[in-house]
Order: C-alpha cells, then structure tokens, then sequence
C-alpha cells in the first residue's frame, strides 16, 4: 500500500522519481487505476472471490507449517515455552544433532526411519497384493458377493483406536489371542511364548496391523477402479484363448495402471505418517521394531520436551516425502508424456 | 495484473489478523485468568478411580469453599496421559486454570518454564506458612534453593506388599533384605505362581524403582550441578539388581516385561504373584476383590550388608502438588483456595478419599491415618524418602531411564542375559539422549 502511494505521489509530482522508485513491473500505473475508487481493477475478482478459501488454506496449512520450519531453528525448550517469541536460534543447530548419525539422537533417528521405510514398504505392498486379489476376485458376480465386500470394508471402517486396542489385547504374550492360536492350538513357536508388543517381533506385530486396516482401502479403490473395464474385453479375450492371468496381466492391471498410481502413492504417504496405529499398540516409548518415525518425533518434542528438535525432524521428514512423491510422480508418469 | 496479487495480499493479510486476532479472543473465555475475583478454574488430577469418581469427592468440597468465601471454582478433572500436555500448553499460550495439579516429580521441570507462580514468604504465608508441611513433601515442590513452584497436597510412598496368606503358608516372614525378598520369591515360585509381580514397560514404575534403588546403591542420576550421569557404577547395580527380579532370579513372570496398565496389581490382587513393590493404596485391591488384611506392607527392603556410599532411602517421595499457574488474573482467590485445599479438614477429607498421606503435619496424626499400611507409608514418608531429582530436566530423566529399562525387560525376558555391560550401555545411551 504504501509504496503504491509514494509511487502515485512520484508520478504525480511531476514524473521525475528516479528508476528504483518506479520500480520493476510498473507499479506507477497501479497507482493512477486506484485513484477511480468503485472500480475494480479487471483482473481482481477471481482473486477476490478466491481469498476466502486462500485465508483458510493459510490459517489451516502454510501458517503452521511456517511456525514449524521456524521452530526448528530456534531452541525451543522448557525454558522458553512459556515465551516462545524469545527462543535463542540455534541455526541449523537442530538439524546437525538430528542428521548427525554418530550421536545418540541422530542414530535413533536413522533407525527409526529405516524401521519407518521398512515396514512402509512391506504393509503397502501386501495392501496393494491382498486388495488387487480380493478385487479381482469379486470382480464376477456371484452369491453373496455384497455382503462379503461389506465385510471386507469393516477394518477400514472402524474406528482406529478401537480396533489397535483389540491388536494390542490379542498380541499380549500371556493372555492373548495371538499366542493361544500359534502357540496353544498350533504349536508352531516350539513351546515358547514369544512376545509381540516389546523386542524384534513388534515390527510383525506393527506389519499386521497396518496391513489389516490398509488392505480394505485398496480393495475398495480398486474394485472403484474396476467398474471401467469393459466385460468385452474380458469375453474376447476368452474366445481367443487367454487364461485367468493373461486377462490379469494384459487387461485389469493396464486398465488399472492410473488408479494404482494414485493408490500406492497414497498408502506409502498414509503409512509412512501414520502416528495412531503405533502409539496405540505400543504406548509413548515404542520398540525399536515399532518405532515409526511420527511416533519417535512426537518423543524427541512432547516428551522430552525439546520443541526444535522436534520441528527439524519434521521438517526433514517432509522434504524426504516431498522428494519421494515427485520422484514417484516423475516415475511412473513419463510413460504417458500427454499428461505432463 | 502486478498489482493486483499485492493488493489481494493485503486483504488476505489484513483478513488473517483479523482472524487470529479474534481466536485470541476467543480464547480468554475457556481458561481461567479472565481477572473475576468470584471464579477460579482447577484442573485437579484424576485420583479415584475415574473422572467421575474424582468429582464426587471433590463437588462437596468446592461447593464448601463457595460458601466460606463466596468463589465458585470450576473443576476439571484431567486424565494423567493429558494432564502434562494440557499444562505444556496452558504454559504456551497463557490460557490456563488459575489453580492446578501437578504431579510433585514434574516440579523442577514445570519451575524452569516460568508459568507457575512462585511460593514466596508472601505467598507462603498466605497458605498458612511453610512450616505447616511435612519436609520430604515439599522437598519436591521445586528445585533446591529456589522458592517452591507449588506445594503438596496429597502424599504417597512405595512400599512392598505381600500376601498374607501365601507367606504364612509357605512359613515365610516378610522380608527386611533384598536378599530376603529374593529367597522368599523363589520359594513362592512355583506351580504357576511367581514371587513378585513387576510394571516392567511402564515408564514411571520403572524410574521410581531405578531411582530408589539407586539410593540405596549410593546413586545420583544428576551431578550436583545438574548434568546428567545415569551409567555411574551405582546406577548399574541398582538397575541390574531390579532388572534381575526377572532376568536372573526368574522370581518375576517373564509376561511383567509388558505390562504397563497395571496388570502387577492385578497378579498381585488375584494371587498369581506374592509380593509387589507399589505405592499407597487401599481401593486399587479392593477393588479387584482383595479384603483389606489379606495383604501386609513392609518398607522397600534394602540390600544387606548396605553398599558402600548406600543411603537409608526405601521410597521416593510420591504424590501429588498443588499450584498457581502465574497468568491468573485472581492471585488472592487461588491462594485463598490452595489454603483452603492444604487446611487441616480438607486434608483428612481428600486424603481418606483417596488412600493417601496428609501432606501436612498437623493432619497425619488423624486416626483415620492410623491404619496398618498407612503407619508404615507414614513412616517411610517421616524417615527414609526421597525426592526425585528436583532438576528442570527431570521429565526427560524419567523417559529416558524408565525406557531403558523397559528395553532390558524386554532383553531379560527373552532369556537373553542382563550383564553389567549392558545395562551400563543402555544407561549410557540414555544420558546422551539427553544432550543435544
């Protein structure tokens, strides 16, 4: 606003302001087209009717996004929560200790995150198989098929704690479901009752049950997805000769190459942040095999109460799946060159 | 069009302080602090057995306090896994009740952030003075030398229960040594049943325990001039010699290294362990079907002949303070309150209720507090407790260790051995943790 004005006054008192204070992009004219008040400039409205949605964009995304990359240059501790504005910087402080893998925090961090990839990339994968299979085999009516997809939808549906507190219930070592199955019923573990919810075998433990809610999403994407395909194709294909897994390989799976980029990109991105289903399983302090990382970040800040730590891990895990998405992106879309 | 997207910037910004400006405003309504000398806010911790249960106690009372000085206090009870979050925040905003509930080991922690008001001589005086409390309880209302951050309100101790008649039948006194307690286990472990039940993946447990054991092994977790030191030679064999419970002595089921919702007082209240290290409670095994008399305390037994450089401590001091928080608009009203909440009568009441220890002196020597289990904690809580470290990074202490020794549970019980080594590895590694 200002500039505006001392750029209109410039213009006005004569034309002879100097180069820098016309600025680039021409702000003299800018001024001249406000002297007409009830007019509004041709291109504003877009942009007016645009800003309520932009406000609420700002307030509910970028704003805090902002404080967080702020935060995490700055030593956020106990001492300074109660005057956060006063918090010394710390530089990039935050992120050295973070990244740094020879100390104690930064080795944890690094483990947390392979731990975080490892089982990111196991669940989506048998989400994706368990859901394509169920799909395709639903895909041909039969009896009973509406009541068995609604069935399949229930983990997706239920309320997230309510269901990883049962996982929980039924992983305990003495009295849990899990163990009275494998170990009472089937003596698979050799007499031994193995635990679920502390040591190695929580990244199984963690596996399942990200599998078990995701799987139903992809199901139901894909049997969205499958609505498309033409039964034509399927009857030709027959008549010329082509099996169940020719008509898989050659006409569900091109047919559904879009919906399936979407789908992994979204379950990668779902499992990669999900916080719920392990801090429900495990509790504050989860074991190296749970560790995700939004669990062990939500450790570093909340419970250690060290803020800009925190906030550089999560600005570091945000550019990771920044880069990752695009790389995705970038990927699987250069086949298709009219997209881009 | 350049001018265009500078002057909907304008509007845009001038619409986001609106927006914000009008949330702050908002937000003056739900917390206290809004300067009314007849109201105050209390978020009171969640002592009975539920939510509901703590305002049943509580309701008469605060009606009683409206009466005598005409505030009405609004009350809200928080969960435990809320109350330290929902204060961090009260801290960063400035929105917060007037007066509020701490547990006494965050003191030092929430002292270093500046959001509670200091007990002064003036403000200590207006409580009734700080001689009115019982020493080792207000001893952890803040860190040393500084002007207490609040003041206790209800007080507990650890001690170990046993079971009457699982003693008697195997003809077993209640043990004086940790030796005696392990013998006594390993001969109560049998046919399905354990000697001692353990909290072994719940953090807290696991650091009161480290931290009391650590007393009597000579160990401080904090240098006197406040820096971490959790892998001394102490802190090892204090940890190891808890950790062994179920690792080395097997007196523990190996099922404990998970528990962390109180299934050991379960065990210990359905027979399935004899013994159980916890802190002052009556309703918790009442309520699970133990009649009072089933069960006896000792204090914490302590090892024998006493380490080099051990100390007389059995327990730490456990319980709950009270505090102002510094933004209240109604200083006098929430004093007049934490005076009303510490005098004699209010003590014997709540503390009844709730099965713990007056935190005043002139209140302990009601007969209500003369129980069998409550002279005992009465005891402990005069002559051998403790404090925790009464340092701003206490909270991260406790995540730390109490994590690391969850971890070792866990390595214990997969058969794996717990060796000097180890722990000593994950102490360390719980000490830098803390830097950075």
């Amino acid at each position: 606003m200002t500039s505006a004005e001392v750029s209109a006054a410039a213009v006005s008192a004569g034309g002879t302001a100097r180069p820098g204070e016309t600025g680039p992009g021409g702000r003299g004219p800018a001024g001249t087209r406000r002297g007409r008040r009830p007019r509004l400039p041709p291109g504003a409205l877009p942009y007016l009717l645009l800003a309520p949605a932009v406000v609420a964009e700002l307030i509910v995304h970028v704003v805090p996004i902002a404080v967080g990359v702020w935060m995490s240059f700055k030593e956020l501790t106990l001492f300074y929560i109660r005057d956060w504005s006063k918090a010394p910087g710390r530089g990039l402080g935050n992120y050295r200790v973070a990244v740094d893998a020879d100390g104690a925090i930064g080795a944890d961090l690094l483990r947390s995150f392979l731990v975080t990839l490892a089982v990111t990339l196991l669940a989506v994968a048998l989400s994706w198989l368990f859901g394509t299979a169920a799909a395709i085999l639903m895909q041909d009516r039969f009896r009973g098929r509406g009541p068995l997809r609604a069935l399949f939808l229930v983990p997706y549906a239920l309320p997230v704690y309510a269901a990883v507190m049962t996982w929980a219930f039924m992983f305990q070592r003495d009295n849990g479901l899990v163990n009275h199955l494998l170990a009472d019923q089937l003596h698979l573990t050799g007499g031994d009752r193995p635990f679920w919810l502390i040591g190695g075998n929580s990244f199984w433990a963690l596996v399942t049950v990200v599998v078990w809610r995701s799987w139903p999403f992809a199901f139901l994407v894909l049997t969205a997805g499958m609505q498309s395909i033409s039964r034509d194709l399927y009857e030709a294909s027959a008549l010329d000769g082509a099996g169940v897994w020719r008509q898989i390989r050659h006409i569900t799976l091109p047919a559904l190459r879009p919906v399936n980029q979407v789908l992994v990109l979204v379950l990668f991105l779902w499992t990669f942040n999900d916080f719920n289903t392990p801090f429900v399983l495990f509790g504050k302090a989860a074991p190296d095999g749970g560790d995700l990382v939004s669990v062990h970040i939500y450790h570093a800040s909340f419970v250690t109460w060290n803020f800009g730590t925190g906030s550089a891990m999560s600005v570091l895990l945000l550019l990771f799946l920044l880069l990752a998405t695009a790389a995705y992106l970038f990927a699987t879309s250069r086949r298709r060159p009219a997209h881009g | 069009m350049r001018p265009t997207p500078s002057r909907a910037l304008a509007v845009l910004a001038a619409g986001l302080l609106a927006t914000s400006a009008a949330g702050c405003g908002g937000g003056t309504t739900s917390g206290g602090g809004n300067g009314d000398p007849k109201t105050l806010t209390y978020w009171a911790s969640n002592q009975g057995t539920d939510l509901a249960a703590d305002r049943k106690v509580l309701d008469p009372e605060l009606a009683k306090f409206e009466k005598q000085t005409g505030i009405k206090v609004k009350l809200e009870v928080v969960p435990w896994t809320d109350l330290l979050n929902r204060i961090l925040a009260a801290t960063t905003s400035g929105q917060g009740p007037d007066v509020l509930n701490i547990g006494n080991t965050w003191s030092a922690s929430l002292q270093a952030t500046g959001g509670l008001l200091p007990f002064d001589s003036a403000a200590m005086a207006e409580v009734g003075g700080a001689r009115r409390f019982v020493p080792a309880a207000l001893a952890a209302a803040g860190a040393k030398g500084r002007d207490p951050a609040a003041v206790p309100l209800y007080s507990l101790a650890y001690g170990l229960y046993y079971n009457k008649k699982m003693f008697a039948d195997a003809n077993l006194e209640p043990p004086g040594t940790w030796r005696e307690l392990i013998d006594a286990g390993r001969e109560l472990t049998k046919d399905g049943r354990y000697g001692i039940a353990i909290e072994g993946a719940s953090i807290p447990e696991n650091v009161h325990q480290a931290f009391t054991l650590g007393q009597m092994y000579g160990a401080d977790f904090f240098t006197p001039d406040g820096r971490p030191q959790f892998a001394t030679p102490q802190a090892v064999a204090a940890v190891k010699s808890y950790v062994d419970l179920l690792g080395k002595e097997k007196i523990a089921a190996p099922g404990n290294a998970e528990y962390s919702a109180n299934q050991s007082l379960n065990d210990f209240a359905t027979g399935k362990a004899a013994m159980l290290l916890w802190q002052a409670t009556t309703s918790g095994l009442t309520n699970l079907g133990m009649k009072p008399g089933d069960w006896g305390v000792v204090p914490t037994p302590r090892p024998s002949p006493a380490p080099p450089g051990g100390r007389n401590i059995t327990s730490m001091v456990a319980g709950i303070n009270i505090a102002v928080f510094k933004s209240t608009g109604n200083r006098e009203g929430a004093l007049k309150f934490v005076k009303f909440m510490t005098g004699d009568e209010e003590q014997k009441i709540l503390n009844r209720a709730y099965g713990s220890l007056p935190s005043v002196v002139s209140a302990q020597s009601d007969p209500a507090f003369d129980t069998a289990d409550l002279k005992v904690f009465k005891r402990v809580l005069a002559t051998s407790a403790a404090p925790l470290p009464q340092v701003p990074q206490e909270s991260q202490f406790e995540t730390a260790v109490g994590t690391a020794m969850k971890e070792l549970f866990a390595d214990a019980a997969a058969g794996r051995p717990i060796t000097e080594a180890k722990v000593r590895e994950r102490l360390a590694a719980a000490q830098q943790q803390m830097g950075g």
